[in-house]
């Protein structure tokens, strides 16, 4: 089970570390993390994604929020928030059909193709974890050379007020 | 707005948060501050190390309840505080650390002397700030004493570039201070302490844990009334001792790995817990798990993060414990509930202390510990403020030395700090000259600070050490003896120094007592003395402490005298 939870901080430097270092010190893992200023260059919002079981969960929201810097510590249900994750991958290509049956597979995918080579394709794709790990099973046999994925970033469902 | 260097807005700061001294030692990253320390009403306390400035700012803000301040130069002299500040963080008290740093253009081009104390000290600060424009200071000072006097109390590092010092800004200086993010006050949940009062209520054998929430809220009166009127028998940790009269006589004194019997007893018998600011530590509740099954756990802290942490709870009350219990006292006076003391669980726990107060058998030797330490009870006055080392000494003034009057007790009980005792006892004289303040030491944690003589002695902050000398690391030494087959490595002190002698190199007194009686007179000698005296008392080096409850195993399992 991994739990997405979402953390409001202060734009400000070593902030990260501080997450970071809280998760390490207190034996915590992290899955993803996602880090990016929001609409206002006061805030930076985290996106952390972590494998704890639900006591462990309650802990590190906890401990997250006691930090000084940190001013809003939710936790996104999957159900209740649009989450996706950014990935490049850079695709093998042996023989000259594989581009086209992985640009096909991409398409099905709506994934963008870029740098299209004889010898290797990269593709893009920005999908749930789920479309994300069955893409990269359809496309594991053509050999997968590189991956670069950003982490998980979400946001809750609805407006301000629904909750 | 004013116009002025930022190490001189930084005294201006200080003294507007009340600042009347502060302990350090300067050097090249900090000589800005210390200059302008020279010229402001602020009393500096020279130490011989800044380990020990750490923990007399940490021994002064625990009696006083607000932040102790202390000095100390960029590098080695920030590294030497880091045991101060863990220590502080690990007990929840209050302190300001405030250290030089290179000139911000050198910063991370490992100049002389640079060390990244913010990283270093990161998982042991409750805040740090670097401000690195002159003008921020006055605000970081505001944020940084607002902070560590809050909530949860814990120290806070304030480091500052030299040339940060040193540059001058139009200066603001803030009345009050808002931290986005930190929220310390909250409103005890009444539906919650009803629920706890009634738990308490229907509860067969209900305990009270008092932790060192209690003590650091200063909620003596509150929580003797509710035992008062539940006729609730009190345990405390070790943290939490002397929050509770340990002459009163529904107290059973501390629980845990060297906790009173009777106490732990009791505590794996109770069927309902009222944990007032305690975090289950594991030296306080061994494994736990097999009787909490039955055990209804009422939980109140300050902080919402120990909720759940170590210990599953029934009923959780977040806010300020002082607060916590107030409430619940009106609720009950309101009413009328004022139980009386004619019930079985009572008299069973009566009945417990008295049998092992009588049957529990202590160490033979003339000098044993319980005769000295019950011996300075009967001739230290009730207020004095007592603190101790670490090893089996304190575990020994835990078990034998009762504190009567709540809050007079200081122990590093979370970090197990040697060292921190005879400073902390100068801090705390420093905060309450008029109390005398006692060291309980071990001679090993003695060695590791005992250079502060010179401070007791030339700052006029007379304290008393009452040395249990056992010439070894008697903890370790029991260790040894009980789990490694009496292997004993590390552990010899042979005798070394002669501290009489060391007293005197410092001008302080030294006196040997060599018998209970003669204990009890060298500790009337330096009550009356004002110069600080080291009491040298060469004691049994096999006494172990006991009862003991061995790491890992329950309490139910401790290990009694034979
Ligand atoms: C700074 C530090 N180093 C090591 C220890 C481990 N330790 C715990 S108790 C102890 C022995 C303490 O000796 P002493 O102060 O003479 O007290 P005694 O146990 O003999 O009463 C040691 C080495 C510690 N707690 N703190
Ligand atoms: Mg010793």
């Amino acid at each position: 089970m991994w739990s997405i939870i979402s953390v409001l901080v202060e734009n400000k430097p070593g902030v990260l570390f501080k997450v970071t270092n809280l998760f390490r010190s207190r034996n915590y893992n992290i899955d993803s993390i996602s880090v990016g200023i929001t609409e206002n260059p006061e805030f930076s919002r985290m996106t952390i994604t972590t494998s704890a079981d639900e006591k462990q969960l309650n802990q590190i929201i906890k401990q997250l929020d006691k930090l000084i810097d940190t001013v809003e510590v939710k936790r996104l249900e999957e159900k209740m928030s649009v989450y996706r994750e950014l990935v490049l991958m850079k695709i093998k290509v042996t023989k000259p059909s594989d581009s086209m049956e992985i640009m096909n597979l991409a398409n099905a995918f709506k994934c963008q193709v870029h740098d299209v080579r004889k010898t290797s394709i990269i593709v893009e794709i920005t999908a749930t974890p789920d479309r994300i790990n069955a893409f990269e099973d359809l496309v594991r046999g053509y050999g997968i050379l590189e991956i670069a994925r950003t982490g998980i970033c979400a946001l809750p469902r609805g407006g301000v007020n629904e909750d | 707005m004013e116009k002025m260097s930022g190490a001189r807005s930084l005294m201006v700061a200080l003294e507007k948060e009340g600042v009347e001294l502060a302990f350090g030692i300067p050097g090249g990253a900090n000589l800005p501050i210390y200059d302008e320390l020279y010229k402001s009403n602020i009393r500096h306390i020279l130490v011989r190390h800044e380990q020990s400035a750490s923990h007399m700012a940490d021994g002064f803000g625990r009696v006083s309840r607000r932040p102790g301040v202390c000095f100390a130069t960029s590098g080695p002299g920030a590294t030497n505080i880091v045991t101060g500040i863990a220590t502080a963080q690990a007990d929840s008290s209050p302190m300001i650390a405030i250290t030089g740093q290179v000139p911000s253009k050198m910063i991370g081009k490992d100049a002389f002397q640079e060390s990244d104390i913010i990283g270093i000290t990161n998982p042991i600060v409750k805040y740090a700030f670097q401000p690195m424009d002159a003008a921020e200071i006055p605000t970081v000072v505001k944020k940084a004493f607002y902070i560590s006097s809050t909530g949860r109390p814990g120290p806070v590092l304030i480091d500052i570039p030299k040339d940060v010092q040193q540059n001058e800004a139009e200066m603001y200086f803030p009345n009050e201070v808002k931290v986005r993010g930190y929220h310390p006050w909250v409103d005890p949940d009444i539906r919650e302490i009803e629920r706890a009062i009634d738990m308490l209520l229907s509860a067969e054998r209900p305990i009270i844990l008092a932790g060192g929430g209690v003590i650091i809220s200063g909620a003596f009166a509150e929580l003797q009334s509710i035992a008062e009127l539940l006729m609730i028998p009190v345990v405390t940790t070790f943290k939490g001792k002397g929050s509770f009269p340990e002459n009163h006589p529904l107290s059973l004194g501390p629980i845990g790995m060297h906790g009173h019997a009777e106490a732990n007893k009791m505590m794996v018998e109770a069927d309902c817990v009222l944990a007032a600011g305690s975090r289950f530590s594991d030296r306080s509740v061994g494994t736990f798990e097999e009787f909490e099954k039955r055990l209804k756990i009422i939980h109140m802290d300050v902080d919402p993060a120990e909720i759940g942490k170590n210990q599953t709870t029934t009923v959780a009350v977040v806010g300020d414990i002082k607060a916590s219990l107030r409430i619940m006292v009106k609720m009950l006076v309101q009413k009328a509930i004022k139980r009386g003391d004619d019930n079985p669980w009572l008299k069973k726990v009566n009945e417990t202390r008295d049998y092992y107060r009588e049957n529990l058998k202590l160490h033979p030797h003339p000098l044993g510990a319980a005769k000295i330490l019950r011996k300075l009870r009967e001739v230290l006055p009730h207020q004095s403020i007592v603190t101790t080392e670490v090893g089996q000494h304190q575990m020994w003034a835990s078990l034998f030395f009762d504190v009567i009057q709540p809050g007079t007790f200081f122990s590093s009980t979370g970090l197990g700090t040697m060292g921190w005792g005879f400073p902390a006892a100068i801090g705390a004289k420093a905060a309450k000259p008029s109390v005398p303040v006692l060291d309980i030491a071990g001679e090993g944690s003695f060695n590791m600070t005992e250079n502060s003589l010179a401070v007791s002695v030339l700052d006029n902050l007379p304290v008393i050490v009452l040395l249990m000398n056992n010439f070894s690391l008697g903890m370790v030494a029991q260790w040894q003896r009980t789990f490694y087959d009496r292997r004993m490595i590390g552990i010899d002190l042979k005798n070394c120094p002669d501290y009489v002698k060391l007293a005197e190199a410092y001008g302080a007194q030294g006196i040997r007592a060599e018998s209970i009686d003669e204990v009890g007179k060298a500790v009337q000698t330096a009550l009356k003395s004002d110069v600080a005296t080291v009491i040298d008392i060469p004691i049994d080096p096999q006494e172990d402490v006991l009862p003991f409850v061995a790491p890992g195993t329950p309490l139910k399992d401790m290990i009694l005298p034979s």
